[in-house]
């Protein structure tokens, strides 16, 4: 297919000359850094660099009105996935249609939001006139997806079996963009005289040009009433107005039933207006013309008819009211080359999806609409439909996730909607997990609680590498802030054992230094992660010790010492401490280390001694024998053998 | 897109180097006025300078940050021949209420006998490393083997690519289908040295990075090399500045099982734009890869986007309004001679070549102000460039000391 050229956006940096010196840039999470710089090693000023700019992408991101937006639309995406693939598709219908109409009430809900906001800020200083530009963009652009979300369901998946409803769609979808006749009826009617009111004859031409006969009706008794002598003509306005038939698909009638009907109606029309039933009264006369599809008479009416599609919806209405959505584009067609000149891209889009051409429907939106929620939640509500398969594009499912990779990560630059985008990765089949990946690991981890809930979002994934990197990077933010408790328990949720050795080495420096424990909470729950690392077990082991013996538990405690030495699970650093810990359950009255134990103990003293055989000049060697520990337990040995 | 905010940077002379965090809530600078600033992200948005200190002694070109896992680390690297690794230590109380923050040097890497043009840490996966490239055509990669002793780094590997080199990257691929890889650009000039990016591999059996493939289409200088997120594809996919912007696909193509060679590749051209009218400097992928940039000569940052067809399109320019830069140059006239003076001075010295990066640094501290004032070559060596020399009658390290 061809691609349309378009031109790139250009965003101007301030204070700096593009034809002095180079840009420089690096990118970061939904930003770009720049800073003015020259590269040519040749060429060069000196004088300082006065500024880095931030360049930000998505301005929407950041509304909170938005947010709300995308918030829910998140949900009805969400339940739009969960339908089942094997629904027999007349099962399914029913749900797109309803899902369509969800995300048109979600706009609509924002839509009314920012207009509420744009009302308050007109009593608002007239310096925040580019605030209000953007708002009242947003809140135009937001109106028109709100106004065309369901026209393109509708005639891309909604009306095509039912030939001859296509008018009632349309009607439909008119009365969403003229939605101003309603509030200038209800002005009319409040006046005092409503039939003499200025704008009474544009109430009743609007009704009639959208349909609503009866609406339109019932302004005329207005008329009727002030005019009794023109009695039997409005009576047989109102007898034509009442009767118009339009094609309801739920009855029984058949299409050609129905055209017959029509048929006969409108030679009542034409015969009125031959008969000249109207000529005292030109605005009767014209609503008479209307009612044929008398070409120059809309064209009088262009105002109220303000744009082409309306134009077009009427136009059918009253000349081919059973119009098959494949016939649409002709009738387009000739209207914008004719009558109106097609400027606005809106519009465009609009021709496009007339032609039943999606791609270009979709193309064209996101060129126009300034991100990605319009376009990704359409198109991935058409593909769920089959229908971007059906119109023989074979990048089908490719490029709804290309729209909705985008669109998702456009809100992970967000600090909080990136929650929501998780979900949308997860509906990407081919690339949304190594987005999500690559994304997630740089969610900044400002408190535990974040870190944990970016943890469970990829355990719930089975994404171990980031779990693992995440724990530890919190373990060494833990341990730069001497929080060792808190850097022991990541590393052991790191599984990170060199670093679990670390810190176990920490926790025992400190506990020589002070002669205490931190963190006993954690030590003593350790359970089976104390395993992860030799010194780990240690510590546990050391810790257990403590507590026996607090506990007044001295042999159990005595036994433990012995094999923390016995089975090599001490380091020979810490050997010395271990067997000054022995003194005190050496020192109790009743027998706590039987002979055997104790002359285990003197094994590792000697061995201790020994294998500091070389001597260093900072540190003597220590002759077995004379070391007082050695004596001692030499003498508490002997006294109990 | 917009200009959210502008941090007024307050170096004393040129930036060449902004650097990201991980994260993205912290970043560093680097300038010609050979310091190195470390700036916050508050909660608010604002950016606070943290920490500011002289990193070397002549410009510093790059700095950039180890991943988080290895803690608060950056390497920064030097004309001074140099590069260094620096590690944020929790201060004194009295420093973080004055919210500052302390960094030690932790090592200096002097294997390099000319300017440093180049520092990256390798993708986490492979450990704590770092590689270097210098304008003496060596690229060496370092390893810290004890992530918790940031003093200790030993020179693992020195790779000769023997053309003077500018710019290097790592393929971030973590596959192990993938073995280490790392691509090399060359700023040299002269079209007649062949290509100017090589790529080289690690093989598990010698041990030792060999070269896989060598760019051969890509003929004159390149000052900025990028591979992008391999997102679990089997190809890489390379993004080169030289004097366009270009994007290679490379795929490996399949090995003979018993072939302990390097991986051969299949080069195919992606795409290839000249819309910065002459050279490009720097070029750079986005998180996802879905967006490149680049900067050139033409003074824009231009943005590139794939669609889902792979056409490749600029989506978007950042171009300066043209509104009198109020740096401490003063008036912008005044400055723009000098820059024309200074250009002029040099391609006539040099034969056009950017060889800026090339020569030792004096051996006096540089002028302050005057970046290349000192870069200018000694007067023998005018007469070597103007003579016909190939990398193998010239060997790049027979440049005439400096002292």
């Amino acid at each position: 297919m061809e691609e349309v050229d378009v031109e790139p956006t250009t965003t101007p940096i301030p204070g700096f000359d593009s034809n002095q010196k180079h840009l420089g840039f690096v990118w970061g999470p939904g930003d770009i850094l720049v800073y003015e710089t020259i590269y040519k090693a040749s060429g060069g000023s000196a004088g300082g660099c006065p500024f880095v700019h931030e360049v930000r992408k998505d301005e929407d991101i950041y509304s909170p009105i938005l947010r709300k937006l995308f918030n829910e639309s998140h949900h009805i995406f969400v339940g739009l996935q969960r339908i089942r693939e094997d629904l027999p598709s007349k099962n399914k219908k029913p749900q797109f249609v309803s899902i369509s109409k969800n995300y048109r009430s979600v706009i609509r809900a924002c839509m009314e939001e920012l207009q509420q906001v744009l009302t308050t800020l007109k009593w608002w200083k007239p310096s925040l006139s580019t605030l209000k530009g953007v708002i009242s963009m947003m809140s135009h652009l937001s109106l028109w997806c709100e106004q065309n979300f369901n026209i393109f369901c509708t005639l891309f998946f909604v009306c095509d079996p039912l030939a001859g409803s296509l008018v009632l769609h349309l009607l439909d979808w008119v009365r969403l963009h003229k939605a101003d006749v309603d509030e200038k009826a209800r002005e009319v009617l409040a006046s005092e005289s409503p039939a003499e009111h200025q704008a009474y004859w544009d109430v009743v031409i609007s009704y009639v040009l959208q349909g609503r006969m009866d609406e339109a009706r019932q302004v005329l008794v207005k008329q009727a009433a002030l005019q009794p002598a023109a009695r039997v003509m409005f009576k047989l306005l109102d007898n034509l107005l009442m009767k118009m038939p339009i094609f309801n698909p739920g009855e029984t009638q058949t299409l050609t039933e129905f055209d017959v009907k029509w048929r006969h109606w409108r030679e009542e029309v034409d015969h009125c207006l031959q008969d000249q039933s109207f000529a005292s009264n030109r605005h009767l006369e014209d609503i008479c013309k209307i009612l044929v599809g008398d070409e120059d008479v809309l064209l009088e009416y262009k105002e109220l008819l303000s744009t082409w599609y309306h134009f077009l919806v009427t136009r059918l209405l009253f000349s081919h009211p059973t119009v098959k959505p494949t016939e649409l584009h002709y009738y387009a067609q000739v209207l914008t080359t004719t009558l109106y000149m097609i400027q606005k891209p809106l519009d465009s889009i609009l021709l496009a999806a007339f032609e039943f051409d999606i791609h270009q429907v979709i193309k064209d939106c996101s060129i126009a609409l300034n991100n990605w929620w319009f376009v990704g939640h359409l198109t991935d509500l058409l593909d769920h439909c089959k229908l971007l398969q059906s119109h023989n594009l074979h990048f089908g499912s490719n490029l709804r996730e290309f729209l909705l990779l985008e669109y998702a990560s456009g809100l992970f630059t967000h600090h909080s909607l990136w929650q929501l985008a998780v979900d949308y990765f997860d509906h990407c089949p081919e690339f949304g997990r190594v987005y999500l990946e690559l994304q997630i690991e740089r969610v900044p981890l400002d408190t535990e609680r974040k870190a944990l809930k970016v943890i469970r979002i990829c355990e719930q994934r089975q994404m171990t590498e980031q779990v693992r990197s995440i724990c530890k990077i919190m373990a060494k933010k833990a341990l730069r802030n001497n929080r060792l408790g808190s850097a022991l328990s990541w590393s052991i949720r790191a599984k990170d054992a060199a670093f679990a050795t670390l810190i176990s080495e920490r926790f025992l420096q400190d506990y020589c230094a002070k002669g205490t424990f931190s963190d006993l909470d954690l030590i003593d729950n350790l359970g089976p992660a104390m395993l992860l690392s030799d010194r780990l077990t240690f510590l546990g082991k050391y810790r257990e010790f403590h507590r026996l013996y607090g506990e007044k538990r001295f042999s159990d405690a005595a036994k433990l010492l012995l094999s923390l030495m016995t089975a090599k699970i001490a380091p020979h650093s810490f050997w010395m401490t271990l067997l000054t810990d022995a003194l005190p359950l050496l020192e109790q009255k009743e027998v706590i280390f039987s002979a055997d134990q104790t002359h285990e103990l003197m094994f590792c003293l000697e061995e201790l001694t020994s294998g500091k055989s070389v001597p260093t000049p900072d540190k003597p060697m220590q002759v077995l024998g004379t070391h007082p520990l050695t004596l001692y337990l030499m003498a508490v040995s002997l006294s109990i053998s | 897109m917009f200009v959210a905010r502008s941090i007024a940077a307050d170096h004393k002379d040129l930036i060449h180097d902004v650097s990201y965090d991980f994260h993205g809530r912290r970043m560093a600078t680097c300038s010609s006025d050979q310091s190195v600033k470390v700036w916050d992200k508050s909660e608010s948005g604002e950016w606070h300078c943290t920490a500011s200190w002289k990193t070397h002694s002549g410009s510093v070109w790059r700095v950039t940050w180890a991943h988080p896992e290895f803690g608060q680390v950056l390497a920064s690297c030097s004309f001074d021949r140099t590069a260094a690794v620096w590690e944020e230590i929790v201060g004194e109380s009295n420093d973080k209420q004055r919210g500052q923050s302390h960094w030690i040097k932790r090592t200096t890497l002097v294997d390099s006998r000319t300017s440093v043009t180049d520092v990256k840490f390798a993708p986490k996966h492979m450990g704590l490393m770092l590689t270097t490239c210098s304008a003496d055509g060596v690229v060496r990669v370092y390893e810290a083997p004890d992530v918790m002793n940031l003093s200790q780094w030993s020179l693992q590997h020195e790779i000769s690519c023997k053309l003077s080199c500018s710019c290097i990257s790592w393929n971030p691929s973590s596959s192990r289908a993938h073995p280490p890889m790392i691509a090399v650009g060359s700023d040299d000039s002269n079209v007649m040295y062949g290509g100017k990016v090589q790529i080289y591999e690690y093989n598990d059996n010698t041990r030792k990075y060999a070269k896989a493939e060598t760019l051969m289409t890509v003929t004159d200088a390149v000052h900025d090399i990028a591979f992008s997120p391999n997102l679990g594809r089997s190809f890489h996919v390379l993004a080169i500045a030289t004097k366009d912007v270009r994007i290679f696909k490379l795929v490996p193509l399949r090995k003979e099982s018993s072939s302990t060679g390097p991986t051969k590749f299949e080069v195919q051209i992606v795409a290839q734009f000249d819309n910065h009218n002459s050279q490009v400097w720097r070029v750079s992928w986005n998180i996802t890869s879905t967006l490149l940039a680049s900067s050139g000569d033409d003074g824009c940052v231009r943005l590139w986007k794939a669609n889902y067809m792979d056409n490749w399109k600029c989506t978007g320019i950042l171009k300066g309004d043209g509104s009198p830069v109020n740096g401490s140059s003063g008036q912008p006239g005044a400055m723009n001679t000098m820059v024309g003076s200074a250009v002029q001075t040099s391609q006539n010295a040099l034969n056009g070549s950017a060889a800026g990066r090339y020569f030792f640094p004096p051996l006096d501290a540089p002028r302050a102000g005057s970046r290349y004032g000192h870069l200018l070559p000694p007067p023998s060596l005018i007469e070597h460039s103007d003579a016909q020399f190939s990398p193998h009658s010239q060997p790049l390290n027979t440049l005439p000391e400096h002292d």
